[in-house]
């Protein structure tokens, strides 16, 4: 996957665990908590979703890396290279 | 002969889960969906633990612990339940205070409360705002040192009655105190500060009756009055239960049962680190609880200006051995109208109120069902009160007690919270000991009541769906991808 194809995966998890949101305009320098309404067990969420999906493992002391699209995609792009979206 | 509640399970599976409090059927439903094979045991007749309700005559069904949790718990409902379920959740807007030092109604939400602080109760209003941001702000990670006792004193220093406003209700939603670590308050007082109170419209039986369909429905293997006697252990690593006497297999055990069984009874203590033994050791339960239940004849009306909750004391000050007295001075009535269960013309009320069980557990009998028949009357007596003719309407009253809580959760000392905020670490800190060995229920103050219960479950089954993944070997390329 490409990081384009990463930042897509990401947008497509978000809109289902977050439906009343605006995707659209996100920012992605910007903290998602800044943009998004979302707690703890959203970011859970995101995490169950990438396993379910990509069988990509994010462990409890890497969490801090999906602060922001931007250092999301930066920490998941070695963990999903070498993945091809159906 | 007496029934094989077992007949017809595996041999083995990738879950075992003991327990079926919100924690557990949350993470049994979660890891069915996920597709692992998942075998769940409840000791009761019923599934639900400490969200459970019971039948008597004349239809009556009485609630144990349906009013109220915060909003959220509909998100996670629809999350990780169905629409159903997410759909029946319904705010209770009266909530009520009665006590020597005021009287009001509220609905129980920062709009309220800030209109309240500051026209009833004379707080300027940046104090208010800076207080609920505080609050709101607090999260797990930051320091544990402040009690709940010392933020209020921060921000209302001397104010008794502001104290008794904040902190009444939470002590009644998971038995919390002034000297628990503030951010346990914090993180619950927002919850609820969110949106106001909720509950679920049906009825905790209708419930519980659509948890199992859906459980059922993503291939939990269900059984009930199957009660676990021992959870084995092998070279640090989990590797399956013993429940009526017949041994089952599992990579993984959610243990939904109390804390310290789990460690002290269900596992036993030479199977981890003395270390951890002795943080275990030190974990306090929370305290227990008395409840009165009173059911009126068929068709007797409670005006709905009672109130939907009801938090009433004749205690001049808010303080934590008055509350714990068995002096009772102290009361939290849910008033459920017809309209708990649409269709109903029922209503009932239940009275509860903290409890130790050292007060209770070593009574004679006499002394015990004696103990029992006081706490009815003198609550028939408190609620005269508010419902004035309420003795003459009552088609069925009976009470439980600390030792009734522990005969049906098995809890220890018929703890109704779980445990003090150290217990959450302890909890999390199972799988390091034991390789496949989790607890998922009532802990830490924060992880208690109805949406603590079913976010913990969630959060330990992402652990354990995340050690099934790993330790499963079927997919090498991705495992080399992932490391």
């Amino acid at each position: 996957m490409t990081t384009a194809e990463i930042r897509e995966e990401i947008i497509d998890i978000l809109e289902n665990i977050a439906p009343d949101e605006d995707l659209g305009g996100l920012k992605d320098d910007v903290s998602f908590r800044e943009q998004l309404s979302l707690d703890s067990m959203d970011f859970l969420d995101i995490v169950m979703e990438l396993r379910k999906r990509w069988r990509v493992q994010v462990p409890e002391e890497d969490y801090q890396n999906l602060r922001s699209m931007t250092s999301t995609v930066t920490y998941l792009e070695p963990k999903m290279r070498d993945l091809k979206r159906a | 002969m007496s029934k094989d509640f077992l007949a017809g399970c595996r041999d083995q599976y990738d879950v075992v889960i003991i327990g079926s409090g919100l924690a557990g059927l949350t993470a049994a439903n979660t890891l069915a969906k996920a597709g692992h094979s998942v075998l769940l045991l409840e000791h009761h007749y019923q599934l639900g633990g400490m969200a459970t309700w019971f039948k008597r005559q004349n239809g009556h069904i009485f609630d144990i612990s349906l009013h109220g949790f915060p909003i959220g718990m509909i998100k996670s409902c629809r999350r990780y339940w169905t629409d159903e379920i997410a759909e029946s959740i319904v705010q209770l807007r009266n909530i009520r205070f009665d006590n020597p030092m005021f009287s009001l109604t509220t609905t129980f939400n920062r709009d309220d409360f800030t209109r309240l602080l500051i026209e009833k109760f004379q707080v300027p209003g940046e104090r208010v705002t800076a207080f609920f941001d505080a609050a709101r702000g607090m999260n797990f990670y930051d320091d544990q040192q402040m009690s709940t006792g010392q933020l209020f004193e921060k921000f209302f220093p001397g104010r008794e009655d502001v104290i008794r406003l904040l902190m009444e209700p939470i002590t009644y939603a998971n038995g919390s105190t002034l000297e628990d670590p503030a951010i346990s308050y914090g993180i619950v007082f927002s919850n609820f500060m969110s949106k106001g109170v909720f509950t679920f419209e049906g009825g905790t039986d209708r419930l519980v009756t659509l948890m199992k369909a859906e459980m059922l429905k993503n291939g939990v293997d269900l059984r009930i009055r199957s009660e676990v006697q021992k959870i084995h252990t092998e070279r640090g690593k989990v590797t399956g239960v013993t429940v009526n006497g017949r041994r089952i297999g599992a990579r993984a055990v959610i243990s939904n049962a109390n804390l310290k069984s789990t460690i002290f009874n269900l596992v036993g203590a030479e199977a981890f680190d003395k270390t951890f033994v002795e943080q275990a050791q030190t974990v306090r339960l929370n305290n227990s609880s008395t409840q009165v239940y009173i059911a009126l004849k068929p068709g007797e009306i409670i005006d709905e200006s009672c109130g939907d909750l009801l938090f009433c004391s004749t205690a001049p000050v808010f303080r934590t051995d008055l509350l714990l007295n068995r002096d009772i001075t102290s009361r939290t009535y849910s008033f459920y109208y017809p309209r708990t269960r649409p269709g109903s013309d029922r209503c009932l009320v239940v009275s509860s109120t903290n409890a130790n069980y050292s007060d209770w557990a070593n009574l004679s009998e006499p002394e015990y069902e004696a103990s029992k028949q006081d706490l009815i009357e003198t609550t028939i007596a408190a609620l005269e009160k508010y419902v004035p003719d309420v003795r003459i309407k009552i088609d069925h009253v009976e009470a439980s007690t600390p030792k009734t809580f522990e005969h049906y959760t098995r809890h220890l000392y018929g703890a109704s919270f779980g445990t003090k905020f150290e217990g959450l670490g302890v909890s999390r800190a199972l799988p390091e000991q034991i390789k496949g060995l989790y607890h998922a229920g009532s802990v830490g103050i924060i992880m208690s009541g109805w949406l603590g219960a079913v976010n913990y479950g969630v959060i330990v089954a992402n652990d354990v769906d995340s050690l099934l993944l790993k330790s499963s070997g079927s997919a090498p390329a991705v495992e080399a991808v992932a490391s």
